[in-house]
């Protein structure tokens, strides 16, 4: 194994699939020179040219429509949406092409395509650069969506996610680049929708995605002398592994989602309903999510931290739920 | 331009088949209602027939077309079946999107036909996409992109033709000028009267084009795609041109019937059909039989798509996934 970044994980597995597959392309802001404002792409301009490594200008609609053109075409692009936030910019492209071209030719086109982009909050960037948008991804059919939370998920991830013949949407974690963690020396690949038990426990089953993962992680050992709580990240919520997640639940009779996007209408209200179809007579409490407050990220610290779930937040949310 | 005899003969063939097909679509589109089935949108082409003629008779199979809301006739002109089209309309499991996509959709890769879209100006950017393809596998493919004025009021247009322009890419941006974005005239949507100076600002040349005339249409066109096939880049046309019907079967005539005469003494067809017997290309008589035999094969693929089966039910959930 090899203690690596979150960021150099990525940074691997784009590396990897480019030399494997000159269908393979990179596109976006910033992406060349820079490689990329998170670092994400270093060093690729360098070791595949410019044929394979396409800077834009500040226009998401147009080369993230290009890229679904592409892929439509037979090419396998790789588009860095820079925020999660200027997606907005070019949902068209995601919701109304990507998602459906498909489908609405009866099966007879194919659209390879990737779209990596990043979320979330935590670094004072305020309401326009720190969203989460899984579930607007999730709820339209036709789209998969990752949401890795450890460098060796996420460099498997995006090797599968780039090989799959769907659209992906790959959803990073700003406060996740720098964090570390071990991968394996050899090649590997993690299918797209199996969840990981992260931690193992019999009294609750705690469901968390992207950063949140090190929150809920972080919590359970804080709760470890009261409460043994079993910790589940399903690393893609489109498709989502609902198997191991009621499998869990009808263990510990108890579910808690956390998520850092909004606690209104988020994926974890969706993971709710699914369990309550699934497993409603294991429950033994109410199933709760905890997201952040509803309201767009403020600015100050001091009112960010307070809007954001953290390891106290959740500790708490656990033990009223065993109460 | 001088035109082959052979190639002026298939072009009004296909204008007569797309004029066909939208009657005929028309006609099945009214059978519906009266059996108390609402089949959607249907936005007919009629008299807009030179464009799609015009520009796709230099088009290859391998070449790309993305087209619009208005599509029928870009996707005739591209060589789709005729009988799959009809069937999609009625969205028939034999249809040429297999019945889930319907008029708006209609898909044929085999022949270039990269689909229309649902969304005015949603092709100008996919357009870019098979263009880069091309442009990155080294070989001389070419993308058209057909979309009315309407849609050149979409900032997604002109990021496109930034694009286009900034990487050199294969692509003819093609604007079918009819005057009327649904029931909005273009003099409330352009504070100009041509769209080919905007091309000029990109970088790129901009061409302004009877519509009407299918001859015009493929001079210009000829340009525009031995420009992107030798490597010298987009071209954006727009050419003038009317459309002969409402904007869809569901919205009143809301036009002055002045204006639409006024038009109609510019049809496409029979332009080109005056031209054609002038200089001894076509006779009235093979003017005439070649229209019986439009006629019979619309008449065999509006059977072929009643006779059909709807997809069964439960197929909803099929080409989700790849």
């Amino acid at each position: 194994m090899r203690n690596v970044t979150y960021v150099r994980a990525l940074n691997e597995a784009i590396a990897e699939e480019m030399e494997r597959d000159d269908d393979v392309f990179l596109i976006g802001e910033d992406i060349a020179d820079c490689g990329g404002v998170f670092g994400v792409t270093a060093g690729m301009l360098r070791r595949f040219g410019r044929r394979r490594v396409w800077q834009t200008p500040i226009s998401e609609a147009a080369f993230t429509g290009l890229a679904v053109g592409a892929a439509m075409a037979g090419l396998r692009p790789v588009c860095e949406i820079m925020y999660v936030d200027f997606a907005t910019t070019c949902m068209d492209q995601i919701l109304n092409q990507a998602a459906k071209l498909r489908y609405m030719s009866g099966g007879q086109l194919t659209v390879p395509l990737v779209i990596r982009t990043q979320q979330g909050g935590g670094t004072c960037e305020a309401a326009q650069h720190s969203q989460n948008f899984e579930a607007i991804f999730a709820h339209v059919p036709g789209l998969k969506v990752a949401m890795p939370a450890t460098p060796h998920d996420a460099k498997g991830l995006l090797k599968a996610a780039i090989r799959d013949d769907n659209p992906v949407i790959f959803l990073e974690h700003k406060l996740l680049y720098e964090t570390k963690g071990e991968i394996p020396r050899e090649e590997y690949v993690i299918p797209l929708g199996e969840a990981d038990i992260k931690r193992e426990g019999d009294q609750l089953t705690l469901v968390a995605t992207s950063r949140m993962v090190l929150h809920a992680l972080e919590a359970a050992d804080r709760v470890a002398g009261e409460v043994s709580v079993e910790v589940i990240d399903p690393r893609t919520i489109v498709p989502f592994d609902l198997d191991t997640v009621a499998a869990s639940v009808e263990k510990t009779g108890r579910l808690l989602i956390v998520q850092e996007a909004w606690q209104s209408g988020g994926f974890g209200s969706e993971i709710i309903r699914r369990i309550v179809d699934r497993c409603f007579d294991s429950l033994k409490a109410p199933p709760r999510v905890h997201g952040s407050e509803d309201v767009p990220m403020p600015f100050s610290p001091s009112l960010e931290a307070r809007v954001l779930p953290n390891p106290d937040s959740i500790a708490s949310a656990i033990r009223e739920i065993v109460a | 331009m001088d035109i082959d005899r052979d190639e002026a003969r298939a072009m009004l063939r296909t204008m007569h088949t797309i004029r066909r097909f939208e009657l005929k679509a028309q006609h099945l589109f009214e059978e519906g209602l009266a059996r108390g089935e609402f089949l959607g949108a249907l936005h007919s082409y009629e008299g807009q027939e030179a464009v799609a003629v015009g520009v796709c008779a230099h088009l290859r199979p391998e070449d790309a077309v993305l087209s619009s809301h208005r599509g029928h006739g870009h996707a005739i002109a591209k060589g789709a079946d005729i009988r799959a089209m009809m069937a999609e309309l009625l969205g028939k499991v034999t249809g040429i999107s297999g019945g889930h996509g319907g008029s708006m959709h209609m898909f044929d890769p085999a022949v270039g036909l990269l689909g229309g879209n649902g969304i005015v100006g949603g092709g100008t950017p996919l357009a870019l996409g098979p263009a880069f393809a091309a442009q990155y596998r080294g070989n001389d493919r070419v993308t058209a992109c057909f979309f009315g004025e309407g849609a050149a009021a979409q900032g997604v247009f002109h990021e496109s033709m930034n694009l286009a322009s900034l990487w050199q890419l294969p692509v003819i941006y093609v604007c079918e000028n009819n005057l009327w974005a649904a029931t909005t005239p273009v003099n409330d949507a352009w504070p100009v009267e041509d769209l080919a100076p905007r091309a000029e600002s990109f970088g790129m040349p901009g061409m302004t084009v009877d519509g009407n005339d299918v001859l015009a249409v493929y001079a210009t066109a000829a340009e525009a795609v031995d420009r992107a096939r030798s490597g010298g880049g987009p071209t954006l046309i727009e050419a003038k041109t009317y459309r002969h019907r409402p904007h869809c079967m569901v919205i009143p005539e809301h036009r002055d019937e002045s204006e639409l005469e006024e038009w109609q003494g510019r049809d496409p067809i029979p332009r080109f059909e005056s031209y054609l017997v002038r200089e001894g290309l076509m006779t009235d008589v093979e003017i005439a039989d070649l229209l019986t035999e439009v006629e019979a094969e619309l008449e065999e693929a509006a059977q072929f798509a009643r006779q059909s089966e709807l997809p069964a039910p439960d197929t909803f959930a099929d080409h989700l996934w790849a």
